[in-house]
């Protein structure tokens, strides 16, 4: 299994990650490094395994549909990069 | 006469008690040892005298008025810089998060803070959690206080350097693959990785959600137990912490291991484990059966796809959790202009490390459609065996004993070129976040001036199982007593 360069390049887009070209080369290589360590896995007989997501069991957890206190719109968006009038401000996406 | 910084919670606690010494004392001490001593450790990624100064005066009046909460009240502490603390920049050691300032308080820091813990500030890590060595902080590396040239393991290195150099009494750290016990194998210290869902991680930034859990690094077994009381325990705001009995663990703390049934699985003692390492934690399990222990070699034969089956599933997680890293919310924003995509490709490359743009990588990939039955399924089927090795030796045997790290700290830059061998350092720890047990590091002695730690699992809440092996061993050994000179 060896990933090339336009596969790299599909990956890093699913990933919101911009990489320039000297990026993506060292990304494929550690990839295809990983990928091949990986191979390990397909040596075992898995048939019938139930996979684990979780060590421990775990349930939905309801609750009653009661407010609670929570952040104030202040305190949500005093972090953001650039807010105004209570939003938080993205670039225009639609045209 | 050991210093105020040198003495362990459980000593400090008694002299409160005594009113021999007052918090404010132990905490002017302490912060007169990390300005000394600071500069060459760079524990810290903030510090907070002031936060610290005001929590130990009030902590003296309670203590003035006979109201002194329990055993940790006064105790200064450090925190890691992946659990938000209200008004207390945290940032994970990122450049994406370098200015952010949390809102609220993770549940365990509001614990330890309602405990009357006094806060040091909050220390250096790898970048989110993902490293060994806390080389991969965005703020340069933290050094080991038994050498500095060394580095004090990761990911929660900085939380470990506080303890082992005097720069705090005990701290909290998280552990996802090892990040809690194999920086305190490599600091001389007591760390603990708790049963999966036993302490709450609403406000532990997420690395790996169904491996990340926070737990207690300190100088000593009862220390450990000291602070597990105060952060277990069931947290509405975690949906996967578990409901189950408060309990006092320093209870288990008793010199006491007749009978006491230990597994040795011979997969940790082999290729790549230092003949020194795995002959002291050897010498430390004949001394456990000195005292009535029974050991025996057993074999957990799955362990040998954990390390793959880790870097699936860990990276596939986190490159979930990360995508909020937005550039959108909080966290640092590029100043490009690059309309909606081009923010969020320019915002997370321009803020993320190396290392965390592999991880998403890999686990974007496994993720990825047409790949995931490959990876991510088999992953979490090697998963389950690693769970039923381990379910299967819990019903032999109460504990079972491994080395921490296949060898003592290693020198800063020594591996970070070597990804594979750096992931080696965790390798007999990873399979325990996997099958959701706990673990616990404790030292058993030096090699190369170096300190050496071992490792005793337990089956599920079994901790006070562990308590009280490792209390045992502790106590007929006089590591707990050794200092890193700076």
């Amino acid at each position: 299994m060896t990933l090339s360069k336009d596969e790299v390049r599909k990956v890093a887009l699913l990933a919101r990650l911009e990489l320039d070209e000297s990026e993506i080369e060292k990304q494929a290589e550690h990839l295809n490094n990983l990928l091949n360590q990986f191979e390990k896995l397909q040596e075992l007989d898995v048939e019938g395994i139930v996979p684990t997501s979780h060590s421990m069991p775990v349930y939905n957890v309801f609750r009653e549909d009661e407010v609670h206190p929570s952040l104030s719109q202040s305190d949500t968006l005093a972090n953001a990069p650039e807010s105004r009038d209570g939003f938080f401000i993205v670039p225009r996406i639609i045209e | 006469m050991p210093q105020l910084y040198e003495l362990t919670a459980c000593e400090l606690s008694q002299k409160l008690d005594r009113r021999e010494v007052s918090s404010l004392e132990i905490t002017e001490a302490v912060l007169v040892r990390i300005a000394q001593v600071e500069p060459k450790v760079g524990a810290f990624l903030t510090l907070t005298p002031d936060v610290a100064r005001n929590q130990a005066i009030e902590a003296d009046k309670r203590i003035a008025a006979g109201k002194r909460i329990g055993p940790l009240d006064g105790i200064p502490i450090s925190i890691k810089d992946n659990m938000c603390t209200k008004g207390i920049r945290t940032t994970c050691a990122s450049k994406i998060l370098d200015n952010f300032i949390p809102p609220y308080d993770g549940t365990a820091v509001i614990r330890m803070r309602d405990a009357g813990t006094v806060t040091l500030g909050k220390t250096n890590m790898d970048e989110f959690a993902m490293g060994s060595s806390t080389e991969n902080s965005a703020y340069g590396p933290s050094k080991n206080p038994w050498d500095v040239n060394r580095v004090p393991g990761g990911s929660s290195g900085g939380s470990a350097s506080t303890v082992a150099a005097g720069e705090a009494i005990a701290a909290l750290g998280s552990d996802t693959g090892g990040s809690i016990r194999q920086p305190a194998a490599f600091c001389g210290i007591v760390g603990l990785k708790p049963t999966y869902g036993l302490v709450s991680r609403y406000g532990l930034v997420a690395y790996a959600s169904s491996l990340d859990q926070i737990g207690p690094l300190t100088h000593t077994v009862e220390d450990s137990a000291l602070l597990l009381n105060v952060i277990a325990g069931h947290d509405p705001m975690d949906s996967t912490s578990l409901k189950v009995e408060k309990k006092d663990y320093t209870q288990a703390c008793r010199d006491e291991v007749k009978g006491l049934r230990i597994g040795v699985p011979k997969e940790f003692f082999g290729e790549g484990v230092d003949k020194n390492v795995s002959s002291l934690v050897h010498k430390a399990i004949n001394q456990l059966c000195d005292k009535g222990a029974i050991a025996e070699e057993c074999s957990l034969p799955s362990i040998d796809y954990c390390l793959a089956a880790y870097y699936i599933i860990a990276p596939a997680e986190a490159s979930s959790n990360l995508a909020r890293f937005d550039g959108v919310k909080y966290g640092h924003r590029t100043k490009e202009l690059a309309g909606h995509i081009g923010l969020m490709e320019k915002t997370r490359d321009e803020g993320f490390g190396a290392e965390v743009k592999q991880r998403i990588m890999i686990g974007t990939y496994a993720l990825s459609a047409g790949y995931y039955d490959a990876y991510y399924k088999r992953a979490q089927q090697v998963r389950t065996l690693i769970r039923r090795d381990f379910d299967t030796a819990f019903e032999k045997y109460d504990v079972l004993i491994t080395p921490t790290s296949p060898t003592v700290a290693f020198k800063v830059g020594e591996k970070t070129d070597d990804p594979l061998a750096m992931k080696l350092s965790d390798i007999c720890t990873l399979p325990v976040n996997m099958a959701g047990i706990p673990g616990m590091s404790l030292p058993c002695g030096f090699h190369d001036g170096m300190p050496v730690g071992l490792q005793i699992l337990a089956k599920p809440f079994g901790e006070e199982t562990i308590f009280r092996a490792a209390y045992a061993y502790e106590q007929s050994n006089p590591w707990r007593y050794a200092r890193a000179v700076l």
